[in-house]
């Protein structure tokens, strides 16, 4: 009998990373502050697994992801932290360009098995242009697997995954859910990448939402439901490799398309499940896709503008009735 | 005499400098007669950096190389017939023509690979010499870099980060004094860029690249230092190519350098001056060198024809290895089929 318990989302990917250390001895974690956990996510490890396998990183994002990849072609598994999002832009060149495209360039004779997480992604609140991002359409567009778990179960299991995949794989943890709390087993379980989740089941419109926004399209779902519209709601988890089987099932299922995700429009995650829609379901489909996403702006500082340019339950709301015409 | 110089250590080297400058020279033809597409980066001119720090290694060491790779990876005992097969796009090249001239890979001879984007090995070197490192090895990593590739920011990071961590790996500084058209002496103030060792708190040292026994001896006691746990150590090789930056350079008219100064560095040329060591100290006759030079255009030719031979993959072949799973439908396509 599985034992559960309930735990906080980042707990969740704390003991997904602690349970997979005492298993592989290869894995070494690296980051900036990860000794004493500015995050929350390395606490105590340090004292667990010694200083070898627990790297403190200097301000150095692109040696960081560079020494990830130099570590894993010799066998062993890094798993690095970014304190925050944007910090990837500063390693760039080392995820895209290298990490990302080794196993290719070289034929298949060297692999990256290293996981990022990227701990503390989107906007905060309050934070400004540059510690609000999302940067994962920019990681998609590079090729490099992406995990974004919606709740503290998909956590343990999605990071586990991630940490055992041979390739790079980014995992972004949304801020706004790790104040969240789920039930979680104890035992090791994966989640395979690549498999879709519907989080709750509806007639009318396939609202594929992704990371924090699931929760905030399972709410809308409720109240949507008052209004008598019924509102499928699809989490795809990983965004690649994306679950594209399931997503045309629920599409023809329901005729209909709201993508809601808080990255940017301009070739956002979106802007790509709207055109495989678009392609694949065009006959199927009732209505025109819609897409409730962030503004093409960087987020602004002062309240009443962030609020404004951020995807959340309102849009989402004043989005699906006016697809189904419903005031 | 200098240094003291073995039969078997005057043969093996003068084989391997004439093979990287004869391999070179081989490729220039193949790139400008398009049975090598593309371009290259060719290392002529600075064939004594490579043999004599390689020559320094064991073959459980690891070297990370740039996009003028191809005289470290025929130094640390890449075989030519793969390597043009490579070059010349085919399916049994050493990255299944994936990669080309600027991205070869031989992890078994430990090449952990050339690099399109100048510094971007550094970092990947450092985590390969961490890895060591955690794993009790005795082994070491060199880390090639020009003098283009010391500004890089990342280059910085990861010689900070060897420094802390008190890695075992050796930058190797190939200075050939330009990055394409620059010279190195615009681009920093430092007349040695060893100097730049005291920043992060390690030594470093210049010497002549252009002389295959003082790079050879000098990185062999480096190397002996590193595999000692000494921590990470620059060492600036000054050098020089004759030949363009790229193979097409030629048709530019860039006109950066004299060739009065070409010519200078030509007077000083690696090969031919082993050769005459060798032949001077009688440690070898012109005789017995003329016939190594007969077996390496044998080789040569082998390589040629077997890369010519050899099938070019499928087209849709391009579309493997870009994940270590296979999933349905990924990698997308461009199109519908």
């Amino acid at each position: 009998m599985e034992k559960l318990r309930t735990l906080w989302y980042l707990r969740a990917v704390a003991e997904a990373l602690n349970q997979e250390m005492h298993r592989d001895s290869q894995i070494i974690v690296m980051g900036e502050d990860i000794r004493h956990s500015l995050r929350g996510i390395t606490k105590g490890f340090i004292d667990e697994f010694g200083p070898e396998r627990v790297i403190d990183m200097p301000i150095s994002e692109g040696a960081m992801v560079g020494a990830g990849t130099g570590a894993a072609l010799l066998g062993k598994r890094p798993v690095l932290e970014f304190q925050i999002s944007e910090f990837v832009f500063f390693a760039f060149d080392q995820l895209i360009d290298q990490a990302q495209k080794i196993r290719y360039m070289s034929g298949g004779k060297l692999s990256a098995p290293v996981t990022y997480l990227i701990a503390g992604a989107g906007a905060k609140g309050g934070m400004a242009g540059q510690h609000s991002d999302n940067p994962y359409p920019y990681i998609l567009h590079g090729g490099i697997k992406t995990i974004i778990p919606s709740t503290p179960y998909d956590a343990k299991g999605l990071v586990i995954s991630a940490i055992r995949d041979n390739d790079p794989v980014a995992v972004f943890l949304p801020i706004n859910i790790t104040g969240t709390k789920g039930e979680v087993p104890e035992d090791i379980y994966t989640i395979p990448l690549g498999q879709a989740e519907i989080k709750r089941h509806g007639e009318d419109i396939t609202v594929v939402a992704v990371g924090h926004l699931v929760n905030v399209a399972i709410k809308a779902a409720e109240k949507l439901e008052q209004s008598g519209i019924s509102i499928e709601v699809f989490d795809p988890r990983t965004l690649l490799p994306l679950d594209k089987k399931l997503l045309k099932e629920s599409v023809s299922k329901t005729g209909r398309l709201l993508v809601i995700d808080d990255s940017n429009r301009m070739c956002g995650f979106a802007a790509e499940v709207s055109a495989f829609a678009a392609e694949e379901c065009f006959e199927i489909l009732k209505a025109p896709i819609v897409r409730v996403t962030r503004a093409d702006v960087p987020v602004p500082f002062s309240r009443v503008m962030e609020n404004y340019v951020l995807p959340d339950e309102e849009k989402l709301i004043n989005a699906a009735k006016k697809m189904l015409k419903i005031k | 005499m200098k240094f003291k110089i073995s039969k078997k250590f005057a043969i093996e080297t003068y084989k391997k400098l004439k093979l990287c400058r004869r391999f070179e020279e081989k490729v220039i033809e193949l790139v400008n007669s398009n049975e090598i597409y593309g371009t290259t980066h060719e290392y002529v001119g600075e064939e004594a950096v490579a043999v004599g720090i390689c020559s320094a290694l064991e073959l459980q060491d690891f070297i990370m190389s740039t996009h003028r790779g191809h005289g470290h990876m025929i130094s640390k005992g890449a075989d030519i017939k793969f390597m043009f097969a490579e070059l010349m796009g085919r399916a049994n090249g050493y990255n299944c023509g994936k990669g080309g001239s600027m991205h070869i890979a031989e992890p078994a001879v430990g090449i952990l690979g050339a690099n399109g984007i100048v510094g971007a090995g550094m970092p990947i070197a450092v985590g390969a010499a961490l890895a060591l490192k955690i794993d009790n090895k005795k082994n070491i990593v060199v880390s090639f870099y020009g003098d283009g590739a010391a500004n890089q920011g990342v280059v910085h990071e990861s010689m900070n980060l060897a420094a802390i961590l008190k890695l075992p790996v050796l930058f190797v500084c190939e200075n050939n004094m330009y990055a394409v058209s620059t010279p190195a002496s615009y681009s920093s103030k430092l007349k040695n860029l060893s100097e730049r060792a005291g920043a992060y708190g390690f030594e470093g040292l210049s010497i002549d690249g252009m002389d295959v026994l003082e790079v050879y001896n000098t990185a062999k006691a480096l190397i002996k230092k590193i595999r000692s746990e000494s921590g990470p150590f620059i060492l600036e090789c000054k050098t020089y190519r004759y030949s363009g930056h790229f193979t097409a350079e030629p048709v530019l008219g860039l006109n950066y350098r004299s060739d009065e100064e070409i010519n200078l560095y030509k007077a000083k040329d690696p090969v031919i001056s082993f050769k005459n060591i060798l032949i001077n100290q009688k440690i070898c006759s012109a005789e017995e060198l003329d016939k190594i030079d007969i077996i390496i255009e044998n080789e040569l030719q082998d390589a040629v024809d077997f890369a010519r031979n050899s099938k070019f993959p499928e087209p849709g072949d391009a579309l493997k290895d870009m994940y270590s799973t296979d999933y349905e439908g990924i990698p997308q396509k461009g199109w519908k089929s």
